[in-house]
This record gives C-alpha cells, structure tokens and sequence, in this order.
C-alpha cells in the first residue's frame, strides 16, 4: 500500500498533469496566433466555391468543425468534451474519415519501428558504453566512442538522408519507400519485406538513440567503476564478465530507466522525422501528408494525439521501474 | 582587460593538451570564417539565374552551381550565416528563460516552486516537433529568421531548467552562501556574484545542446516546406535540392554542401563542449593530474 501511495499515484498526478497541460498548450496556441484557420480554409476553396451563400454555410461549418463557436472557455469545455470522447474530427484533406481512424492505421507502424529501435539502442548502448568504460584505453572502445560520439550531434533528418541515399539510391540494397509489399497472406515473404523496409529507418534510430545512450552509459559506468565495491571484487578475482555485467552495469542500469522515460518524447521525434525521409507508413509520414494537403485538423490530432501517446509511454515505463529497483517496491 | 587575457590562455592551452578542443575549434574557425565571407558575396542571398545552371563542382564553381542559377559555394556562406544566426539566437532565448525560471523557482521555494515544477516536468516530456509544425504551419508564409529563432528558444527551456533548479538547490545550501547573507550581501548580488560562476560549466554544455537542437529543428521545418524559405539557410538548401530532384537527377553537390556542413558544424560544437567540460570539472583536472605525477 505504501508503494501505491508513495510511488504510483503521484506518477499517476504527474501524467495527468502533463495531458492537462499539453493539450491546453495545444488548445492555446492556435487561438492566440493571428492566422485564422477558417478563413484560410476559405481562401484555399473559395475559387471552386463562388456562390457567397454556399461560403457563408461552408465558414458556419468549419467554425463549428475547429470549435470555434461561443466564447472562449466555451470553446474549451467543448475540447475536453470532444476528447474525453476520443473525437478529434474529420479529416480534410481525406474528407469524411475520422483523423482517430488514419492515426489508428498509422499507429502499428509507428509502435514497430519506434520499439524495436529503442529496445535494440537502449540495450546496444548500455552494453558498448559500460564495456568501453571499462576497458577506456583499448583500441575499439576508443574507435566506437569516436564514431559515436560523431554521429550522438548529427540531426535525425541528415542521419537518415545520408542513409537513404547511400544504401536505398546509390548503392540500392533497400527498397526507397514504403513499409512492406505483398499481403500479409503469404506470411513469410511479408514479414521478409516488413524487415527490409524497416531496416533502415530503424538502423537511424538505433545509430541515434544508441550514439545518446552510450555516452550516458560511459559515464555512469566509471562512476561505478571507480567504487569500492567493483575494487573489492577484482581483488577477490571473480571473473571479469561477471564484474562487468554482475556488477558494474548492474548498478549503473537505474537512472537509464528513468531517462528512458525522459527522452521517449526525443525518440519519437527522431521517428517521426525518419519516417518523412523514408516515406514509411506510420504516423510521421501521415503528419507530412497532412502539411503537404494542409490539412490542420489531422496536424492538430496528431500533435494531441502524440502528447497523450508520450505521457502514457513515459508513465508506463515509471511504473515498470519498482521491478528494477527494490528500494521502491519495498518502501 | 586581464580576463580577456586569461580567456586567451585557457584557449591556447586547451588547443595544446586537448585533441577534441583543436579539431573542434578549427572546423568551427573555418565555417566561421565562410560565414563572415558571406559578406562580400559577389550575389545576394536571393539572387537567382545569375550562374549556367547544373555545373558540377570546377576550379570556377568550387562546390558546383544548382537548377536555380544559384552558386553553391557561396549559397553555403549565406546558410551558415543564417543557421548559426537563428541557433544562436535560439539558445540565447531559451537559456535565458531556462536560468531566470529555473533559479526563480529554485530560491523560492515552497508551493510557488511546487508549480514551476510541476509545469516544467509536464513540458519536459511533451514531444515538441508535433508542436513546432503546428505552430509553424499556421503561421506559414509570415515565418522570418527571427521568428523561427525565438519560436526555437520559446520551446528549448523545460530540460536546462530543471537541471538549474537542481544546482540552486544545492548553492543556496552552501555555507558561503549563509555567510554572505549574514554579512549582508542581497539576494540578487549573492546570486549574480556568488551563484552564476558555477552554473557557467553547466550552462557551457546546456548551450551546446540547446545549439545542436536548434540546428535539427531548422533542418526538420524547412525541409517540410515550413520556415522561411526565401533565405539560404542549411534546412532551405536541402529542401530546394529536394524540390529540384537533386538525388534522382544525379546533382549530388547540391545536396553534400549542406549536408557536410551541418555534419561538420554540429560535431564541432560538440567536440568543443566535451573538451570544454572536461576542463571547466574540477575532478578530471584532477585525474589529469595524477596521471601525469605517476607518468
């Protein structure tokens, strides 16, 4: 009970607190700047639409679909009450399909791609970083930090370019776009083509994501090193494997799950840009589809959508964390 | 006058000792010095049509010439100009909200510094791109430089002022801190005199960060067709090579300038950041030392 109450519940206020402010950030600052998306609708379909009448009931219906009646505080008890019901609108740039229904579509190829990529880079980089820490002056853990360390300031989108046009255009050894071909029918070759299109966003997440967690593994791992505790067990002469993963990762593994939680929000980003240059079905790409049709209910859902995504992806990996840590279970 | 002088040391002994610091501080002294060629371009930053178009690099065009009639070398200084303008304008913003908020909330304390807190978290783990295209999209066409560079800051600020909330928890604990309260000294002098020296180290670092996002971000919008894409910048390169077919039309100099310089720009920065901090911390100073007493 102490655990729920001490540890769980404010996690709980935490995340809420988070979609409160998200969204009201989202809900805010649309309204406070001076464009109006209703009007620039209009402008955008008003050579098709020349009867004054037919603008005037179209302006009615767009204002009511942005909720943009009444005053203010109206205009927000209405939000919330769209939300609580899952209802972020229609489409418009595919008119009349639900924006819940494309984000729905997108969400298993997202959820894919950003999970194995951030399982692959978290382990990867705790691994390299904790074995490069603890053999600093061996001739690869120097090679690996020097290249990693050149790609960790490298943005998401020239990593990926780069990637692309090395290995799916110049040296065409993956498909340029896409997330898979062929049905899911014939099992074997669409899960061969799932990998291969995959492949290469994911190998620019896990070079990124891998690249930020060695260096933080690195330098936890020779605070741990340099205790006691990993002195005293090289004097007793337990095997070397067993101090380095026994021992040192071990102890150094606890603030990588907290900053897991942190920078889940980076991550998706980096996903999200990925999937623009590489054309891969998830929902980045159905964002670039929408700047492209400007179609700002889907770029609003979307961004709503994302903050309620990261919050609970953040607080889901919090909770897991008492399975890690005993102090926080046994409290 | 003599801290000019022993800024000048500490570089000239940083490039002696550390690797890190020299490559660092060349490549950046060289896109520096492109960046200030921009000045005397013979075309300005919007010029078109004033080159044969779709010259590969040659001993005229050093980095080749675009469909646009554009040369890209000195397409590249103005990008650089540009870039390092909005980034660091960017930093500048969001450090400064990032040192005021988080140093406010931190010597308040209480339930005022309970709700900073807690707004700073939940910003923290709000994904910021998602919003940044939104925020972009609406006003597209009115983005300048400018407002993409505080647009930029406005949005860099949860992270770093967390982490100087945490180090003013600790300042205001020390005991120099009691003693120049007891000798009189006011909140804002301990502050200024007593407190800002150590956030420096931090701050040089945050900096760095705040720098390499800056740069991703621009890259991202103007890729998507979202800042000011009238002005050389090195996201508004790429996506002009983009919007021209660069890569399918085999016109790869258009796309390598500014790929190669962002790549160049952003790991100098960060090479100086570590050999920074590397020296700013007390305790790999240390480290240096004993290792050269037992050589």
């Amino acid at each position: 009970m102490g655990f729920l109450k001490s540890y769980a519940l404010p996690r709980l206020l935490q995340w809420a607190v988070v979609i409160a402010v998200g969204t009201t950030v989202t809900f805010t600052i649309p309204r406070l700047l001076p464009t109006d998306p209703v009007e620039q609708t209009l402008r955008r379909v008003s050579t098709s639409l020349l009867d004054p009448r037919a603008i005037e009931t179209f302006r009615a219906t767009l204002t009511d679909l942005y909720g943009l009646q009444g005053t203010p505080l109206e205009q927000y008890g209405r939000f919330w009450a769209r939300l609580l019901k899952a209802d972020l609108g229609p489409s418009l740039g595919a008119f009349p399909t639900p924006v819940t229904q494309i984000i729905r579509d997108g969400l298993p190829w997202t959820i894919g791609l950003l999970g194995s990529a951030t399982l692959i880079s978290w382990v990867l980089g705790i691994v390299v970083g904790t074995l490069a820490a603890y053999f600093p002056r061996s001739k690869w853990s120097q090679f690996v930090g020097g290249l990693l360390v050149t790609v960790y300031p490298v943005p998401y989108f020239i990593l990926s370019l780069v990637l692309v046009m090395t290995f799916a255009y110049y040296i065409p050894l993956f498909p340029l776009v896409g997330g898979a071909t062929g049905s899911p029918a014939n099992l074997g070759a669409y899960v061969f083509s799932i990998l291969q299109h995959g492949f290469l966003p994911a190998l620019s997440l896990v070079l990124g994501g891998a690249a930020f967690r060695f260096t933080i593994a690195r330098a936890l791992a020779s605070g741990v090193i340099a205790s006691d505790a990993v002195t005293y067990a090289e004097v007793a002469g337990l095997p070397r494997r067993r101090i380095i993963f026994g021992y040192v990762l071990r102890n150094s593994l606890l603030p990588q799950v907290t900053d897991l939680a942190l920078s889940i929000g980076a991550l998706f980003e980096g996903a999200l840009i990925t999937e623009f240059v590489f054309s891969y079905p998830g929902i980045g790409y159905r964002l670039y589809t929408a700047i492209l049709q400007s179609d700002f209910n889907m770029i609003m859902g979307i961004t709503i959508f994302s903050i309620v995504g990261i919050a609970t992806a953040a607080l889901l990996i919090d909770l897991l964390y008492p399975l890690f840590d005993p102090r926080v279970r046994y409290r | 006058m003599q801290q000019l002088s022993g800024v000048l040391r500490v570089t000239r002994d940083l490039y002696r000792s550390s690797p890190s610091f020299r490559t660092g501080a060349t490549i950046l002294a060289i896109l520096l010095a492109m960046g200030v060629l921009s000045l005397v371009s013979p075309y300005g930053p919007d010029d078109r049509r004033v080159v044969p178009v779709d010259r590969p690099p040659s001993l005229q065009y050093f980095f080749g010439t675009t469909s646009l009639g554009q040369d890209v070398f000195w397409l590249t200084t103005y990008a650089i100009r540009n870039s390092l303008f909005v980034a660091g304008l960017a930093v500048v913003i969001g450090r400064s909200i990032a040192v005021m908020l988080g140093s406010f909330s931190g010597y308040v304390g209480g339930a005022i510094d309970r709700v900073i807190s807690g707004f700073t978290d939940s910003f923290i783990v709000i994904p910021r791109l998602p919003l940044l295209i939104l925020i972009s999209f609406m006003i597209r066409g009115s983005l300048n430089m400018l407002g993409l560079a505080v647009l930029l800051g406005l949005l860099d600020w949860a992270w770093p002022s967390k982490r100087y909330r945490s180090q003013v928890l600790t300042l205001r604990e020390e005991d120099f801190t009691k003693t120049a309260t007891f000798a009189g000294m006011g909140t804002l002098k301990i502050i200024l005199r007593e407190h800002l020296p150590f956030l420096i180290p931090f701050l040089l670092a945050d900096a760095v960060s705040g720098f390499l996002f800056a740069i991703g971000m621009e890259v991202t919008l103007s890729v998507l067709g979202l800042s000011d894409l009238g002005s050389p910048t090195i996201g508004t390169m790429i996506y002009w090579a983009g919007y021209y077919q660069a890569l399918l039309t085999r016109r790869f100099w258009w796309l390598v300038a500014p790929i190669v310089t962002s790549v160049l720009l952003v790991v100098a920065m960060y090479l100086l950041s570590i050999s920074l901090g590397n020296y700013l911390d007390p305790r790999t100073r240390l480290k240096v030392l004993a290792a050269r007493s037992t050589a």
